[in-house]
């Protein structure tokens, strides 16, 4: 093969500007604020976070549908489909897990408050975060009771289709609920550090991800009062 | 390097086709009523598909024969019509091809899976296990009786789990190892599976269905030649799976009351 | 590049040896150590194929020390039928999962997506080291099972269920292996999520200036399409495997049915649905063949660019055809299973988008016939092996036209024309593919060129190779010969042994032509003649820096684009090709 052309010929740029038709996402890759200052974190453009986080919520909705599209064609092939009396609880956790979005959203604003400097204190805004966290624990630890309740009538994993079911989903959806914690944690802890290293795009995504539960908790209630 | 690349392209390619043209190896000749439309449809995308595969391999052997190695001064051409006509040649050429293939070849589809099976269509129960199938005849009372998988004891022939001593419809019920049928009579084949999913494959008929446990099936087919058949397992059931086979019976009715009856007398 | 602006990593540089090469987050390490997996994975199951060709036709010959692997499997070196069931189950879990997702999609991906598009690294570095750990913690679980005493699973790579799901008592392998097999594939799918999530919004969202999403490699388009595919499909994949695990180990009837007799035991189950599995598995399977085959089609079309010097016919077709691909093959999974007891009904709905998925094949196979028309064709390992993947393509894909037939599919369903299908067009195409992609960017990853006469070596033993073993496939199938079968022993299938023998031969003789390119690898990493920044003339990103490129790819700079991808023989221009990089002005068209 012919010879090795390292750099591109020299030529001058200016007039070519126009012809960068667009910019793809340019600009995105932009330096960041070195001292992690968060003002100037939360003003800069998306960031691969943004974009991120609803590719994983696509997979996790895609993953939920897997599981109904299941429950759907199990019901359809089962002789043994026996109504479940659901656990009273789950609508107290319900409450609980949607009442933890409302905090969460506070909380949302009085960090924004707090960092645009708008009133709000970082103990503010911290005591919002730190209930969400509460109340997602209690959400978690309210599952746990509902699947102690349904064992103490007889009903475990293998009984019939329906408690299989309501285990797996259940559980499933906790896993990711733990996720959501654990991103909340992260989120506290940054925003708790002495210069707050939080950007604005990881709260958002775990705000996202977090209210994502909520709605999928909802949607599964439905299943789980239609179909179980 | 171009030259050796297309000339072995073409011998790759007139190679492969030399033991299809022949027939060295075909399906064997077909024994159902149905399996002409199979045949015939297998023809007919044989001379697509071998068209297809001939003319691609043989233009990309000319192309690089022909564009490999050129002076640095050679002038780049474009492919006449462009993209824009290739795309109009892929849809209207392969178009025509599925339309022609996948629509009206669905014939033969629908005789095997659409039409229900005659009136007076003769119902065998064949059950597959690992690694055997058994088939059941009804027998003179042209009742089944019932299965009940907890009475299955592969010890005392009892393979199916009838209960003779309590179900009258049991009681004369042939079992057979051997899938006797007359010939040019329709029979109604039911599939069921004892434990995990087996399928029913015999290549003269031009018959295949699997049996899935827990969800029993019917095919139903009409033999037109005498002769002992083999029927196979194609759904992977296991560790026998290779030797699981059994053998499908054409006679002529006569032949098979007589082989009933001696079933039955067993 | 003056205005190429000062970039802020992501991370620092790597410290100490095992951030450096262990638990890297350097997009290019990461990539390497996916290429090295399924280098491991490739070479293992290629392997198990030849003792499964081997046991095939002679079935009573003793392999020497084969009885070292597994004692009961192999009692004095000679096969049971059931350890080449397990055998053929870990032949093409690896293949499929370790070789044709990992090679082509997540090694090369991982190594080129940033660096084609301009980025210092994937968009979240740790959930791209977290994803090649866990796809190498699945690999070790699924290679457990050769270790258990009663070895790998039977039950095939589709692991049909019931047989996957009622326990030890359907055979041997079924108890531990299985469950080794389904923890693997689950933690398989965990990674494959994290890595497409990475790939999506790596390419969404950290292109240079300039690169627009039409301005992206073919490649990098295809790189981005199958992580777009195997987002959804792994997604599926996933709760399909949990649920399975759940009806081994915790006793639910997921997949079940009552009343089967396994064994003379009476399982105690009731009411799953088998055809439940299948619809979940190959919702997944139908999807996973193109994320074997499009990365490969993505690394051919760009490498025969570069070899043809001019672009192809049209950039916006290919990846049109790239996308309506993908888009299809989410309503074809039923076509595995015609047979299978679903309603006859839909057997004819899922054939119908079958056949229109070769409507976008044969476009991409016209647009390279087309291409190649007029072109300046250099002949290197690379181009070879890219030209020798449209041939194994075309005749891979001519098959799929019986099989999207149901009628048809009634007579070839599982014998061996299904295996010589999909041989052909996702395992050997994909395959070169990943040979092609190898001797191309082979200098960039580790600075040195490959041998080129070893190269062609590989390539024409391999080429002629791979035709004897997988035409005679087709032949095979057409005369009924049933896949999965550890020996022969119906009637109909003894004359057929002749053949059975060349491709066992074949087989041999094809697989030893690979140890030629593994010298080459290993020889040429260490002494091969060391690589300019940009040995093919090139017009993409990854080779306007050094090769092997530094730690954070550009060197702190952020590169700018002015062109299309391929600016190859643009006529008055300074040289035969222009750098996506270069401010050149583009001469005016007349």
């Amino acid at each position: 093969m012919a010879t090795t052309v390292h750099e591109p010929p020299k030529i001058d740029p200016a007039p070519l500007q126009p012809s960068l038709g667009g910019n793809g996402g340019g600009g995105v890759n932009l330096p960041l604020a070195r001292d992690g200052e968060l003002r100037e974190l939360m003003e800069r453009p998306p960031e691969p976070v943004r974009t991120g986080i609803w590719v994983g919520l696509a997979a996790i909705t895609m993953m939920f549908a897997a599981f109904t599209s299941a429950l759907i064609v199990r019901q359809g092939s089962a002789v043994d489909w026996e109504h479940l009396a659901l656990p009273r609880i789950l609508y107290l956790n319900t409450a609980i897990l949607l009442l933890s979005s409302l905090t969460l959203e506070s909380a949302r604003r009085k960090v924004a408050s707090f960092v645009r400097g708008q009133g709000a204190t970082r103990g503010q805004a911290m005591q919002v975060l730190a209930s969400t966290l509460g109340l997602g624990l209690v959400f978690v630890a309210g599952q746990y009771v509902a699947w102690l309740q349904l064992r103490s009538k007889g009903l475990y994993i293998a009984t019939n289709p329906n408690s299989s079911f309501f285990y797996v989903l259940t559980a499933v959806h906790a896993i990711h609920v733990l996720g959501g914690l654990g991103g909340l944690l992260l989120v506290t802890r940054r925003f708790a550090r002495t210069v707050p290293t939080l950007r604005k795009s990881t709260l958002d995504a775990a705000a996202y991800y977090w209210h994502f539960m909520g709605i999928l908790w909802v949607y599964l209630m439905f299943v789980l009062w239609l179909k179980l | 390097m171009g030259k050796i690349f297309a000339v072995t392209l073409a011998l790759i390619a007139i190679l492969s086709a030399v033991p299809i043209v022949m027939n060295y190896w075909g399906p064997p000749e077909d024994i159902s009523t149905h399996g002409h439309a199979i045949d015939e449809q297998m023809k007919d995308t044989m001379y697509e598909a071998g068209f297809s595969f001939l003319a691609a391999q043989f233009i990309l052997g000319l192309f690089i024969w022909q564009y490999t190695g050129r002076k640095t001064g050679d002038k780049l051409k474009t492919f006449p019509g462009g993209a824009k006509g290739l795309v109009i040649a892929a849809l209207v050429l392969v178009g025509t091809e599925i339309l022609a293939l996948g629509v009206i070849g669905q014939k033969a589809w629908a005789s095997v899976y659409f039409a229900a099976p005659d009136k007076d269509a003769m119902t065998i129960q064949s059950q597959a296990g690992q690694f055997a199938f058994y088939f059941r005849y009804a027998g003179p009372d042209g009742k089944f009786g019932g299965m009940h998988p907890d009475k299955i004891d592969e010890g005392n022939q009892n393979f199916f789990g009838l209960d003779p001593e309590n179900d009258v419809d049991a009681r004369d019920d042939v079992i057979s190892g051997e899938l006797g049928v007359p010939v040019n009579r329709q029979v109604n084949l039911l599939l069921h599976s004892k434990d995990v999913g087996h399928s029913f494959y015999v290549r003269e008929l031009r018959i295949q269905q699997d049996y899935v446990p827990g969800l029993d099936l019917a095919v139903h087919f009409t033999a037109t030649k005498p002769g002992r058949y083999e029927i196979v397992c194609t759904q992977l059931c296991g560790l026998g799976h290779y030797n699981m086979k059994a053998y499908l019976n054409v006679m002529s009715q006569e032949d098979f009351d007589k082989w009933l009856k001696e079933k039955s007398g067993q | 590049m003056s205005d190429a602006a000062a970039a802020v990593q992501h991370h620092g540089p790597p410290q100490g040896f095992l951030r450096k090469y262990v638990f890297s987050l350097d997009h290019k390490v990461i990539g390497k150590q996916y290429y090295g997996l399924a280098l491991v994975a490739v070479f293992t199951g290629m392997f198990l194929s030849w003792l499964m060709r081997f046991h095939l036709v002679w079935p009573n010959a003793a392999i020497p020390g084969l009885q070292w692997l597994s004692r009961v499997g192999a009692p004095g070196g000679v096969m049971t039928p059931e350890y080449y069931l397990s055998l053929l189950t870990m032949h093409g879990t690896l293949m499929v999962f370790f070789v044709l997702t990992n090679a082509p999609f997540a090694a090369f991906g991982n190594y080129f997506l940033p660096i084609q598009i301009g980025a210092e690294d994937m968009a979240f570095p740790r959930f791209n080291m977290m994803s090649f750990w866990t796809t190498f913690a699945a690999f070790l679980a699924l290679m457990t099972a050769f270790f258990i005493p009663d070895g790998p699973p039977i039950s095939g790579w589709t692991a049909y269920a019931p047989l996957s799901a009622v326990g030890p008592d359907a055979g041997p392998g079924l108890g531990w292996g299985q469950n080794c097999w389904a923890i693997s594939i689950a933690l398989f799918c965990v990674a494959s999520l994290l890595g497409s999530l990475n790939f999506i919004a790596t390419t969404l969202d950290l292109r240079a200036k300039g690169m627009t999403l039409m301005r992206m490699p073919i490649c990098t388009w295809a790189w981005f399409i199958t992580s777009c595919i195997a987002l959804l499909a792994f997604a599926v994949l996933l709760p399909a495997c949990l649920l399975l695990i759940l009806d081994r180990i915790a006793g639910t009837s997921f997949f079940i049915p009552a009343g089967l007799v396994v064994s003379d035991r009476l399982q105690p189950h009731a009411g799953g649905s088998p055809l439940l599995w299948q619809h979940l598995f190959w919702f997944f399977g139908h999807p996973e063949v193109y994320i074997a085959i499009l990365p490969a089609m993505g690394i051919v079309s760009h490498i025969l660019i570069n070899s043809m010097r001019k672009p192809l016919l049209s950039h916006k077709v290919v990846i049109g055809s790239m996308l309506s691909i993908g888009f299809l093959s989410y309503m074809v999974w039923g076509h595995h299973m015609f047979l299978s007891g679903m309603n006859p009904f839909s057997a004819l709905v899922f054939s119908f988008p079958t056949l229109i998925i070769t409507i976008p094949a044969t476009v991409l196979t016209l647009i390279w016939l087309g291409s190649l028309y007029g072109s300046n064709l250099q002949i290197t390992t690379a181009s070879l092996f890219s030209l020798g993947f449209i041939s194994m393509f075309v005749s891979g894909g001519v098959s799929g036209f019986f099989l999207a037939q149901p009628s048809i599919d009634i007579y070839l369903h599982a014998t061996y024309f299904v295996v010589g299908h999909f041989h052909l067009v996702m395992g050997v195409a994909a395959i070169f593919g990943i040979f092609a992609g190898t001797y191309f960017w082979f200098p960039k990853m580790t600075g040195r060129m490959m041998n080129e006469t070893l190269g062609k070596i590989h390539f024409w033993f391999t080429f002629v190779g791979a035709y004897c073993i997988f035409m005679p496939f087709h032949y095979l199938g057409l005369a009924g010969n049933v896949r999965r079968y550890s020996s022969f022993v119906d009637d109909f299938m003894a004359p057929l042994m002749p053949v059975h023998k060349f491709i066992t031969i074949a087989a041999l003789f094809t697989g030893a032509v690979q140890l030629v390119f593994l010298f080459n690898l290993i020889y040429s990493r260490f002494k091969g003649a060391p690589a300019p920044d940009n040995p093919w003339n090139a017009t993409s990103l990854e080779w306007t820096i050094p090769s092997p490129p530094p730690w954070d790819n550009f060197g702190g700079k952020h590169p700018v684009v002015y062109h299309d991808p391929y600016q190859y023989g643009v006529e008055g221009a300074s040289a035969d090709f222009i750098m996506q990089t270069s401010p050149e002005k583009l001469p005016e068209k007349s």
